[in-house]
């Protein structure tokens, strides 16, 4: 184990995979010779040369339909948008094709391609570099979805991510690119799909926490056992697209209260999903009704104060965890 | 256009466009009755009056260069070599489709014969073809792609996008703008600023030529020149290729947009019988083997008609194959199969909502041997 940033671990699995297979390559805006406008693919050019590790110029849907093509005719590309917004001008491609293209043509061809952005709030970037919109891509069929939060996840995810025959979209977090973790060095180490992280066990209260919110969720869960006696179990699914649903129906049945946080927007969120889930399959084990944690439902504000009000901190999740406790009915889709 | 004709291929190859255009011909025809007979769903679109650009295009390419097109793109899959009988299973919905019923009329693709796909979205096509285009370059081989698309879609901001990329990065795409002068029922003036549309990639480093549409020949002339200088000099070319569509955008066009005799005018020009004419006049073909071209033709389409009716229907349990593609490295953990026993009723598409959870937790229950990872019921 070796204690890197998630940016660190992110760039580590990039090489180790450029190393392994001749036919990844990288695209993206400014990925070269600048080192990436979030430092994750810093110092590749020099290791792989332009041909490999390819600036791209400003064009996201061309960016990501070339990563389309190439991936269906031998190449393994992955493509680096800058934020989950510019993603938006790539859906065409992403929803239409990437998604589509294995099932459309029955199965003749693959789509190896991983695309990777991150998303959040925290950086006063404002309305269009804010936004947490991993729901939007849980909806597609065909799509592998991926929120690590951690950087020992991130690195076996992408991992995972580069190898995979299917089309990922790989959402990384701005504000966790700084954080520190234990990583294994094992280049074989690989995170699989479909497999939550059982962040901290508890017998109480199950948090589920998507992308950044895992660790909100483990900050709260440090509050709630500290000041409150509160034994929170706290979920991290990893990925959304296949969705580890059975540890989570597991821990619900033990601890018969929910808590789901998501920095994304409450209406047909992620938590949304989930609860609906939840309630299908475990309803008779709710000992309260299931409460979200989300994101305010307004476009993100620049203004600091606006800013911090709108995603979710540790102590929104924990009056959630309390309020479940209690029995309280949940007070609408807010977050509050 | 060309002031002088140009000089025939040899007769064999000549005789072989002259076939493959009438085929086109005949099966689209043919398509568009089994249309009104509600034999084909959703939206037809036929390439009558476009034989020409697609037969003399892809006759310019090697077997190993790439082809991709949009939704009007039978003609492209037939030319590639598909069987008729293939294509219209697709258009029938059936499992022999060339897209095992899965993408009808807009989505039609044959891997083994690198007919990279019918794509439904407009321009939508362009950045793929870059990538194909961009894998070949990255693989070292000399393959060319070639990315046909409307007039309507140089519109689209992917053209300028991918046009741009290709000559940066200098990629083995030859472009071929089929200018059939309508995006849907917006002529060519009404949509495009520049309708000298060759030039149209001047400014992003992709130098223009054009042929005439109407005339196999020219247009094979054009396109093997662009496509020498794609592979020799790997860098992209746009060719304007200009046509008419005979017939309405799809099925469903009451062609307000223009008159009755414009159209006549066009097909004065018909492609297929003005080359038929030329073959007869300079003695590559006599009358009889021109009837034996469009009754061998007939045939091909009443064989393909047969045996798409015959064709199964894709069965409702393979409503989820394909989604995924279950063999990666990673292992389980997708979205998978229904169970044997939902799809009940007559709408074995509809989604039972109960089942999602069933899907998903099914998902987590594949095995970690990497060996079979579905599994049928709960």
């Amino acid at each position: 184990m070796a204690l890197m940033r998630y940016r660190d671990a992110l760039r580590q699995a990039l090489a180790e995979e450029l190393r392994r297979d001749q036919r990844v390559m990288l695209m993206g805006e400014d990925i070269g010779v600048f080192g990436g406008a979030f430092k994750v693919t810093d110092g590749l050019l020099e290791e792989f040369g332009e041909r490999r590790i390819r600036d791209t110029p400003i064009s996201e849907n061309t960016i990501v339909g070339m990563g389309v093509g190439a991936a269906m005719t031998g190449l393994r590309p992955v493509v680096e948008l800058m934020t989950i917004n510019f993603s938006l001008l790539a859906f065409d491609q992403i929803v239409n094709h990437a998604a589509h293209i294995h099932y459309m043509f029955a199965g003749q061809a693959t789509v190896p391609l991983v695309i990777r952005m991150p998303q959040g709030a925290g950086h006063q970037l404002g309305p269009t570099h804010s936004h947490c919109l991993e729901a939007l891509f849980l909806h597609i069929p065909g799509l592998l979805v991926a929120v690590p939060a951690t950087a020992a996840d991130a690195k076996g995810l992408l991992k995972s991510a580069i190898r995979d025959e299917n089309p990922v979209v790989f959402i990384e977090h701005e504000a966790l690119y700084g954080v520190r973790g234990e990583v294994p060095e094992d280049p074989e180490h690989l995170v699989h799909f479909g497999a939550a992280r059982i962040a901290r066990e508890g017998s109480d209260v199950t948090i589920v926490g998507i992308s950044r919110m895992a660790l909100t969720a483990e900050q709260a869960a440090e509050t709630l056992a500290g000041e409150h006696g509160v034994q929170a179990e706290v979920i991290d699914p990893r990925t959304l697209r296949p969705l580890d649903l059975q540890s989570i129906l597991e821990s619900v049945r033990k601890t018969n209260r929910c808590v789901i946080v998501e920095e994304g927007w409450p209406h047909g969120g992620v938590g949304a999903n989930l609860a609906a889930l939840i309630t299908e399959q475990a309803f008779d084990h709710l000992d309260a009704p299931i409460r979200r944690v989300t994101g305010a439902d307004v476009p993100m504000p620049y203004s600091k104060p606006l800013e911090d009000i709108a995603y979710p901190h540790p102590a929104d999740v924990v009056s959630a965890a309390l309020a479940v406790l209690e029995g309280a009915p949940a007070a609408g889709a807010g977050r509050r | 256009m060309a002031t002088a004709p140009a000089p025939l291929p040899d007769a064999q190859l000549a005789r072989e466009w002259l076939a493959t255009m009438t085929l086109i011909r005949r099966f689209e025809e043919r398509a568009g009755e089994m249309y009104a007979r509600a034999k084909v769903g959703g939206f037809l679109h036929l390439s009558i009056g476009e034989e020409a650009t697609i037969v003399g295009s892809v006759r310019a390419l090697r077997e190993s260069d790439y082809v991709i097109s949009t939704y009007r793109s039978h003609g492209h899959a037939l030319v590639r070599g598909t069987p008729p009988a293939n294509v219209m299973a697709e258009l029938f919905g059936r499992i022999d489709g060339c897209s095992g019923g899965r993408g009808g009329s807009m989505h039609m693709f044959d891997l083994s014969r690198r007919f990279m796909g019918g794509y439904g979205i407009v321009g939508g096509n362009l950045p793929i073809a870059a990538g194909i285009a961009l894998a070949s370059d990255q693989l070292e081989t000399d393959e060319v792609t070639l990315c046909t698309f409307g007039d309507g879609a140089s519109n689209q901001g992917t053209f300028g996008e991918t046009l741009n990329l290709a000559a940066l990065w200098r990629l083995p795409v030859l472009f071929m703008v089929t200018n059939n002068q309508f995006g849907m029922g917006t002529a060519l003036g009404r949509h495009s600023a520049v309708t000298d549309l060759q030039r149209k990639g001047e400014s992003l480093g992709v130098p223009g030529m054009r042929c005439d549409g109407m005339d196999v020949v020219d247009t094979h002339r054009v396109l093997a020149e662009a496509a020498a200088r794609v592979r020799e000099q790997r860098r992209p070319v746009l060719v304007e290729a200009v046509t008419y569509r005979f017939r309405g955008h799809s099925m469903a066009d009451p062609e307000q947009y223009r008159s009755k005799e414009e159209v006549a005018r066009w097909r004065e020009r018909d492609p297929i019988s003005t080359f038929s004419a030329r073959l007869l006049e300079e003695g590559i073909l006599d009358e009889d083997a021109l009837a034996g071209i469009d009754a061998q033709a007939l045939a091909q389409v009443d064989a393909a008609v047969e045996f798409a009716e015959a064709s199964p229907y894709p069965r409702p349990e393979s409503l989820y194959d394909d989604v995924y593609v279950l063999d990666g490295e990673v292992r389980g953990t997708y979205t998978t199969r229904r169970s044997a026993a939902a799809p009940t009723g007559d709408r074995p598409g509809a989604a039972v909502n109960d089942e999602i959870p069933q899907q998903l937790t099914e998902a987590l229950a594949v095995g970690e041997d990497g060996g079979e990872p579905l599994r049928e019921g709960s």
